[in-house]
């Protein structure tokens, strides 16, 4: 059974469409890139399978032991807050939130969780860092941790290299690879094609013409065309 | 003058403006950070404006208790300004701008047209800028305002977690299941409380700089959420105790004195950023 599979989606606003009649599924251990040009509805796409907004038509399944709201998300960098005073340990813990339930405080468990996290994306020397002192690159690496906190199943990561200098950029690609690795299955929205097809197992192209297959799939039928 | 001090604390009235004033400081410290980065600033500037016009109706009305009315009106207006501040057909500030203004004007002319008493530019002054107005309490609204800042502050204390959450990152928040909504809607409701309750102490012109500068003082020198939101509770108690003994020993208006503090209180904190990052 898929972890995800969308199903004839029309997704927009306001009724408006940006992306027709869309289906595909994601398998537990996928690394899917989502590649299409700026205003193609890779964002609204995003933003309707992590259930910030509902799809005009169609529907989204969860299944494979995911549940809805047991997505990691990682945003693009300039919709975090610049100027916030917390800690890089206070925003980590803050993707346990969905293991609150209805209790008010993190538990001993979550901080674990919260810790092995940081040790896993290698930022526990600055836990107590301020995060708006940190650099673009080690920014994201907390935002991955406290991705990891809310799941271990499936990571959402919107152009988690924009804006990161090509060292930084190579660092990234590895950490989300050996996290595939591990078998947490990837959902990437990427401008760069080279390195999408470089990376992921599977590649969907939204915009004018709608791809969805597996890279080999892709090469045999695109090509090294660029989009 | 310590005689003198010693002399006005043994009344009872001073007392009570003493205890309702710290409290009152304490609960609007909390929310500031929150106001200040979720850009719900300006909502708390309209809603002290929407209170002053209900203030203006309750005294036409000569209701015995006027917090009775004015906190329902500004809680609702608190929910309207939130769903407004989403809506696209009319711009968010400038909702907000609409509202403020014209029940700032309403109220006025209300006022004007109806008014009770012999001194109306007094009381509108007393409802602009408080005066002497937390040093009138009477019993029940002391027992109001003590009963309000405890909820407010076991609110905090309960939901400090996923108010941290909800002002981060609302995406993450929402897309890890999350009621956004729902906790908005609770920041905007206590925010509505802690004006009305404000309103006494420092008058409904002022309220912001009781919210934001306590906060935006606490964000200079700290670093974590937590600290910042410890840092600004006790700065914006510091504040107020301080303003209210000066004003009380000079005779200067209550609410004036109590911001005068947290404005120096603010420039002491950059002082000190400056003088470390000289020093490093």
């Amino acid at each position: 059974m898929a972890q995800l599979t969308c199903d004839h989606l029309r997704l927009g606003y306001e009724g408006r469409p940006v992306l027709e009649d869309l289906s595909f599924s994601v398998q537990a251990g996928d690394y899917l890139c989502i590649v299409g040009e700026n205003g193609s509805g890779k964002t609204t796409l995003m933003r309707t399978i992590l259930g910030l907004q509902k799809p005009l038509q169609g529907s989204i399944r969860f299944g494979d032991g995911l549940r809805e709201g047991g997505i990691g998300y990682l945003p693009q960098q300039t919709n975090v807050q610049k100027d916030f005073p917390a800690t890089v340990r206070e925003v980590v813990l803050s993707g346990c939130q969905a293991r609150l339930k209805n209790r008010p405080f993190y538990s001993r468990a979550d901080k674990k969780r919260a810790e092995e996290n940081m040790n896993k994306m290698g930022i526990s020397a600055f836990a107590k860092r301020c995060f708006r002192e940190l650099s673009g690159g080690q920014q994201q690496r907390v935002l991955l941790a406290r991705a990891l906190c809310a799941t271990e199943k499936l990571l959402f990561l919107d152009e988690p290299v924009s804006g990161l200098d090509p060292n930084v950029t190579a660092e990234m690609y590895a950490l989300i690879r050996s996290l595939n690795r591990e078998g947490v299955t990837i959902l990437m929205i990427s401008h760069d094609l080279a390195s999408a097809v470089r990376e992921a197992s599977h590649i969907l192209a939204v915009g004018d013409s709608v791809f969805y297959g597996t890279k080999e799939e892709w090469l045999a039928e695109k090509g090294g065309e660029r989009l | 003058m310590i005689d003198m001090l010693n002399l006005y604390l043994s009344f009872p009235y001073v007392q009570r403006a003493i205890i309702v004033g710290v409290l009152i400081a304490l609960c609007s410290s909390l929310l500031g950070v929150t106001l200040v980065l979720k850009r719900f600033s300006y909502i708390g500037d309209g809603l002290s404006h929407v209170a002053f016009g209900a203030m203006a109706v309750a005294g036409i009305l000569r209701l015995s208790n006027d917090m009775l009315l004015v906190l329902p009106i500004t809680m609702i207006s608190a929910i309207l300004l939130l769903r407004s501040g989403r809506n696209t057909r009319i711009k968010g500030d400038a909702a907000i701008a609409m509202i403020s203004v014209g029940a700032l004007a309403v109220g006025y002319l209300l006022l004007n047209l109806f008014h009770t008493s012999g001194n109306l530019s007094g009381d509108v002054c007393t409802t602009l800028f408080g005066s002497m107005s937390i040093l009138t309490l009477r019993p029940a609204e002391v027992w109001l305002c003590l009963g309000l800042s405890i909820a407010v502050m076991i609110l905090f204390f309960v939901f400090y977690n996923r108010i941290f959450a909800v002002t981060f990152d609302e995406d993450f928040a929402r897309a890890t299941g999350t009621r956004a909504d729902a906790y908005n809607l609770l920041i905007a409701t206590v925010i509505a409380v802690i004006i009305v309750m404000a309103m006494n102490l420092v008058g409904s012109l002022l309220i912001s700089a009781l919210i934001i500068f306590p906060a935006m003082a606490a964000m200079r020198l700290f670093k974590s959420f937590r600290s910042v939101t410890i840092c600004s509770a006790v700065l914006s108690v510091c504040c107020a105790l301080a303003g209210l003994l000066i004003s009380i020993l000079a005779g200067t208006p209550v609410g004036s004195t109590i911001v005068a503090a947290d404005i120096a209180a603010f420039l002491a904190c950059c002082g000190v950023v400056k003088l470390q990052r000289r020093t490093v």
